[in-house]
């Protein structure tokens, strides 16, 4: 049951006897939660529906995050202890610096452009005949994974050698050799960050359906009659843009804002699988993996993961309090 | 399509213009429309490029961009035929692999984390509140903070390379924010329900059951399609719990494999993206209100 399964039906049977061990320990659960009775049986029913959450969330959460911590002030292997070398490295070594300095231009562009689109698609398909079908399109690569994006995106960067009897077969290579251009080998290029702006533009494509989404379920809550009221004084549509709907969307736009630089700050899957970090393209989480698996350095992981989390926490804090604001 | 998120208030019945229907109206609407199908195709174009290619025969996506297809259009399935190949791409093991690392993982936090919410919104215990306050903010850790001391404690109890650190991991990672979302809807029944059962001599287990339950399921649906397509589309669980063989990895993993070791083997990729891709635009298209409601609510996981 806990050894490897290697064919389908074996696969199917471990994982059907995995359910089954689980429907078991939640019966105990059930059994004893039912057979208490008296003045204390609701403390008891309550820690034991909670026990197996505290459990899984101590083991799997909370010790692994407070070791994490501990580990990012020891050596590679973990065996020495060498205080905050790690953490120095992050901040002064040359690759760790193009990967910090990678993550912010990632933080400052993508949640403000995603958000812009989905804030301006959201407005132009608004009421229309196609609406639904239009916000579809855009949402769809929200749904789909980001190696299936990356995928997609590499595709369209694809580049071929600059010769007379070679086509490009990268959709964006072969727009510029149309107009009388040069092939670029894209992503490779790191002149002015341009790989990195690309792939940026691959994580934009993703998250503006999410800005849209939600962006386009705030504009239809604005009060009809505060709309009507300013149609009937003859706003311009300018100002309706300006004085009515951005006002009445700012909280959702700073909520957007700010989960979109969440989701930006461990972006991993993109890099990963478009240029796997080279060409001075990593960021913070693919720096994690990377110094994990390839460069065997589990100090240096560590203090990343660490820093990585240290980012985050002013942004969700923020965040929370908005929704909260908002709610 | 409605789309109602769990942050915002009900719709008012659109029976006038909208602010932003009457901005667009006023900004002349061809060029809003023009904007808008500029954006739309933008967004579209890079998909339909790959999903055309996929049925391109080998040579000519090579050779020729997809868009030769409109003035030379040759069709084939042989690329589908060979990422299904067991002596090479394999990816059908890889997409059971998906399936099987899926469903325990949705279903185990779904039903933990019901548990969880039912107590912490309707049983009175001592420590309740500190109790919850954690939970919640547990939703802050990002889950590479988890991985290294993970990978060593599964390795120590011996069960590295099965699916059992994937399930276990995603099912951990998937209980802080679920449990946050049950709560907020548990806790808007009306208490009247829960008391009258109480009164009838129900305990807690059997309120759970016949009072809460089906209650809950349009909860429990939104969540468990969310959690269902952030653990198919998952690449980081996977690749540091399960390993490179096809005993384990899911589909996502081998997709991620083929940019790597065969970057020019198009004809490979493009039909194994919308293998891998099938199953979550189906349950998108299917779906769509459960799915967007979870995503919106789920937004900050991670």
């Amino acid at each position: 049951m806990f050894s490897t399964a290697s064919t389908t039906p074996e696969k199917l049977l471990q994982m059907l006897s995995a359910l089954l061990l689980f429907a078991a320990v939640l019966g105990v659960v059930l059994f004893f939660a039912s057979r208490v009775r008296g003045k204390r049986s609701d403390n008891l029913v309550g820690y034991l529906y909670l026990l197996p959450v505290v459990l899984l969330l101590a083991v799997g959460l909370v010790y692994p995050g407070l070791r994490t911590i501990y580990e990012s002030f020891f050596d590679a292997q973990g065996n020495a202890f060498i205080g905050v070398d790690n953490y120095k490295t992050i901040l002064t070594d040359g690759d760790q610096l193009t990967v910090l300095g990678n993550t912010i231009v990632w933080v400052l562009i993508v949640p403000v452009v995603a958000t812009a689109v989905g804030l301006i698609y959201a407005i132009l398909v608004d009421k229309s005949r196609f609406e639904s079908f239009a916000k579809a399109l855009i949402f769809l690569p929200m749904a789909i994974s980001m190696v299936a994006a990356g995928v997609i995106w590499k595709f369209m960067y694809e580049y071929r050698v600059d010769q007379p009897n070679v086509k490009q077969i990268g959709l964006i290579n072969q727009i510029l050799v149309w107009f009388g251009g040069k092939p670029v080998q894209l992503l490779i290029t790191d002149t002015g960050k341009l790989n990195t702006l690309l792939l940026i533009v691959v994580f934009i494509w993703i998250q503006a359906g999410f800005a849209m989404t939600i962006l386009s379920a705030a504009i239809k809550a604005i009060p009809d009659e505060i709309v009507e009221a300013a149609r009937l004084d003859g706003v311009s549509p300018w100002s309706m843009f300006v004085k009515i709907t951005l006002p009445s969307v700012r909280t959702t736009i700073v909520v957007v804002l700010t989960t979109l630089a969440i989701g930006t700050l461990k972006v991993f899957d993109v890099v990963r699988t478009m240029t796997g970090g080279n060409f001075k393209t990593s960021v913070i989480a693919n720096e994690f993996y990377s110094q994990l698996i390839r460069a065997d350095n589990q100090g240096l992981a560590a203090a990343l993961a660490v820093v990585l989390f240290i980012l985050v926490i002013p942004i969700i804090v923020y965040n929370i309090r908005q929704v909260r604001q908002e709610a | 399509m409605t789309v109602t998120p769990l942050t915002t208030t009900p719709e008012v019945t659109p029976v006038q213009l909208s602010a932003a229907a009457v901005a667009k109206k006023r900004l002349s609407s061809p060029w809003a429309s023009l904007a808008a199908i500029v954006i739309a195709v933008l967004w579209t174009l890079p998909t339909f490029g790959l999903l055309l290619s996929s049925f391109r025969p080998e040579l000519d996506i090579k050779r020729t961009g997809w868009w030769t297809f409109f003035t030379d259009p040759q069709v084939t399935l042989d690329n589908y035929r060979a990422v299904f190949d067991s002596d090479s791409v394999n990816l059908g093991t890889y997409f059971v692999n998906s399936l099987m690392i899926c469903i325990p993982s949705v279903l185990i936090p779904l039903s933990l984390a019901a548990l969880a919410a039912y107590a912490f919104a309707w049983i009175n215990f001592r420590g309740k509140n500190i109790l919850f306050v954690a939970v919640f903010a547990l939703q802050i850790v990002p889950l590479q903070v988890t991985l290294i001391p993970l990978l060593t404690i599964f390795a120590k109890v011996g069960i590295a390379g099965t699916f059992w650190p994937l399930w276990l991991a995603h099912s951990t990672f998937a209980l802080p924010l679920a449990i946050y979302l049950l709560h907020n809807f548990i806790k808007e029944i009306p208490a009247g329900l829960i008391e009258a059962a109480r009164v009838d001599g129900a305990g807690h287990v059997s309120i759970f059951f016949r009072v809460m339950l089906p209650l809950l399921t349009p909860a429990l649906a939104a969540f468990g399609i969310f959690q269902f397509l952030w653990v198919w589309n998952d690449l980081l669980v996977a690749l540091v719990f399960a390993g490179g063989g096809d005993t384990v990895a899911p589909i996502t993993l081998q997709l991620a494999n083929l940019t790597g070791t065969r970057g020019t083997a198009w004809h490979l990729l493009a039909s194994g993206t919308f293998v891998s891709i099938i199953v979550p635009v189906t349950v998108f298209l299917l779906l769509q209100r459960y799915f967007v409601r979870g995503l919106l609510a789920g937004s900050v996981k991670g």
